[in-house]
């Protein structure tokens, strides 16, 4: 719309040829297509996804009901006494990410806080490349960290901890987080605008309660955006709970015990041979509903917050 | 993100910080009819953004209990000036102030090395040109400077909140949506919880910034009489660019031009007999 208002405009201005005039808009036509076909191009990959999701999901529904799979306590799809109840792999999947997120969510704000408001040009300029290079760190890599560093540190405090475990690698995935949280809730706390810090100096008010009783709640939709992105990433998280975990689908709140998680699931059983068709196959694809469901929920809980918390400035 | 860099050239030698005499009482600043008593003066006040000097050796007096303007053309320097009264300046590094403001009656140079601008900024209160409440109730606004004077009682608070308020002529309209978002009010509403804001701590001396330059006239008009009813508790220094307005609320004014103060004296006399060329033509309107 707006390019094409501008083009008016300078249409009136400018006298241009019939010929020329043709050939722009044709040119501008093939331009707004291409954008447009990229566009779509996304628009038709999650399409696609939540198709084959949802079309495998029905097989797999056809033979496991429903409430068995919401209620069951056990999930030994490859069993032969199957069982298909979700749970154990959703409280997995929780535990891990509460884990990762009372690590991140804290220690994120924090150092975000710090990066914003107290930290100097020149230190901030090294910081931030350092965080995006731990972001570009491969999963694999923190699943071994996961595993060879921080389990072992952790059995150094509680000995009765096992070799797999959740908090270790949940500790690991709220440290892989980290750059995400620490970058977003920095980049909307530098987004408050000065003439609010300014107010609250004239107040008498420190540089700590500048940042924590200002610009902090002026940041409010910035930081919980970060959170949710957050949240999604730990709920996806792969390779970390996969290789430092255990995988055996566990019904457990306790972060000390092993367990599987839906991720570890999908990746254990998609790199078997299932043959095509068969229930464990789809099963996962089941497992992966899930999993796009409360993604999906996230995001709709932090576009709500966003919302919630627009007005503010 | 904010290092501090500031440094005053002044040392605290005591007869700067007195009276200029009797043998400058007839210059520009028009000292034969300084103001008495006083609850602030600049003295010499100079101000560097990086090399570049804002200010030239200001000297005004600010009248206890009396409303004084500064008037002057845009980029003279008027807001610099204001701000370096609650060292605002301070938040960004590589500005530098040289000469003394006096804060009376306790004669405390506010330039002073050793003195916090914590403890400056605890004793004034700003109000800015565009409206700035924070992301909290009308209720918070208000009670923000008491929170951060580490002030807790429930009792204490509301009271200081609705007297903020009252005397902003703001409770009427707020008191049934004292939780509601300060920054869902209107814009006049919103500058009016920010002198509530300022008012709540009981400062000596209010500052403010071109308050209505983003107001309509009635929220003008409302702030004016407002500033009328409060400068019997508050001394008030109020930046205008609208000459009409420091005509109409103050009682004295100061005239500055390209960072120099030109003149200075009762706004009445200041706009009728102005001293100087430069004043008669800028308050005539034939430049600025
Ligand atoms: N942060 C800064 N760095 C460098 N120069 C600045 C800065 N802020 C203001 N100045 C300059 O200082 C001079 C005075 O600015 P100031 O904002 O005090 O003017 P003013 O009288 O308040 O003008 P206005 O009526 O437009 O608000 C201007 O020439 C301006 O360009
Ligand atoms: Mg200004």
């Amino acid at each position: 719309m707006e390019i094409r208002e501008t083009v008016s405009i300078s249409h009136s201005s400018v006298m241009e040829s019939a010929s020329h005039r043709r050939a722009r808009r044709r040119r501008e036509f093939l331009i707004e297509g291409a954008l447009l076909l990229a566009a779509l191009v996304s628009v038709a990959a999650t399409i696609t996804i939540l198709f084959v999701l949802v079309f495998e999901s029905v097989g797999f529904f056809e033979t496991v009901p429903l409430l068995d799979f919401l209620t069951d306590t056990l999930w030994t799809p490859l069993f032969d006494d199957p069982h298909y109840g979700i749970l154990p792999l959703l409280a997995g999947t929780i535990v891990t990410s509460v884990v990762g997120l009372v690590v991140a969510i804290p220690v994120g704000t924090v150092s975000a806080v710090y990066l914003s408001e107290f930290a100097s040009a020149r230190l901030r300029e090294i910081i931030k490349p350092v965080l995006e290079m731990l972001g570009a760190v491969p999963t694999v890599v923190y699943g071994y960290f996961a595993l060879l560093v921080v389990t072992p540190a952790l059995q150094w405090i509680w000995p009765e901890l096992p070799g797999f475990n959740m908090l270790g690698p949940g500790v690991v995935i709220g440290i892989m987080i980290l750059p995400l949280v620490i970058s977003l809730s920095e980049d909307a706390m530098r987004a408050v605008p000065m003439m609010l810090r300014e107010g609250s100096y004239a107040m008498g008010a420190t540089r700590l309660q500048t940042a924590w009783r200002v610009v902090v709640p002026a940041a409010t939709s910035g930081i919980v955006a970060a959170y949710v992105l957050g949240i999604s990433r730990a709920v996806g998280e792969t390779m970390v709970v996969a290789i430092a975990a255990g995988q055996n689908p566990n019904l457990t709140w306790n972060p000390m015990e092993p367990a599987a998680t839906i991720t570890a699931y999908i990746v254990q059983v998609a790199l078997g041979d299932l043959p095509h068709g068969s229930i464990g196959y789809q099963s996962i694809f089941a497992a992966g509903l899930v999993l796009a469901v409360m993604t999906f929920a996230f995001n709709i809980v932090g576009h709500l917050m966003r919302k919630r918390f627009r007005e503010v400035y | 993100m904010f290092a501090i860099e500031c440094a005053s050239a002044y040392r605290g030698n005591s007869d700067v910080m007195t009276r200029p005499t009797d043998s400058a009482s007839s210059d520009s600043a028009g000292r034969n009819e300084w103001p008495k008593p006083l609850k602030a003066e600049t003295h010499e006040l100079s101000f560097f953004y990086g090399h570049r000097q804002v200010l030239k050796r200001v000297s005004v007096p600010i009248a206890e209990s009396n409303i004084t303007a500064l008037i002057g053309p845009s980029g003279c320097g008027k807001s610099t000036f204001l701000r370096c009264f609650n060292r605002m300046h301070d938040l960004y590094p590589g500005t530098r102030y040289e000469g003394a403001i006096v804060l009376h009656p306790d004669s405390r140079n506010v330039l002073g090395r050793e003195v916090d601008p914590i403890e400056v900024r605890m004793r004034l209160a700003m109000v800015f040109q565009k409206p700035n409440p924070f992301p909290k109730s009308v209720y918070e606004n208000v009670a923000y400077g008491l929170r951060v004077r580490g002030v807790r009682d429930r009792r204490v608070i509301d009271e200081k909140v609705e007297q903020a308020l009252r005397s902003a002529a703001l409770w009427e309209e707020v008191k049934d949506q004292l939780s509601a978002l300060g920054t869902s009010l209107s814009g006049g509403q919103q500058q009016r919880l920010c002198i509530a804001r300022a008012l709540a701590t009981d400062p000596e001396l209010l500052l403010l910034d071109e308050p209505t330059s983003a107001l309509d006239p009635i929220a003008t008009g409302n702030i004016e009489e407002l500033l009328q009813d409060l400068k019997r508790r508050v001394t008030i220094l109020i930046v205008t660019h609208n000459m009409q307005q420091a005509a109409r609320i103050s009682d004295w004014t100061a005239f500055m031009y390209v960072g120099e103060l030109v003149e200075f004296g009762p706004t009445k006399r200041l706009f009728t007999t102005p001293a100087k060329k430069q004043t008669e033509d800028y308050i005539t309107g034939r430049f600025g």
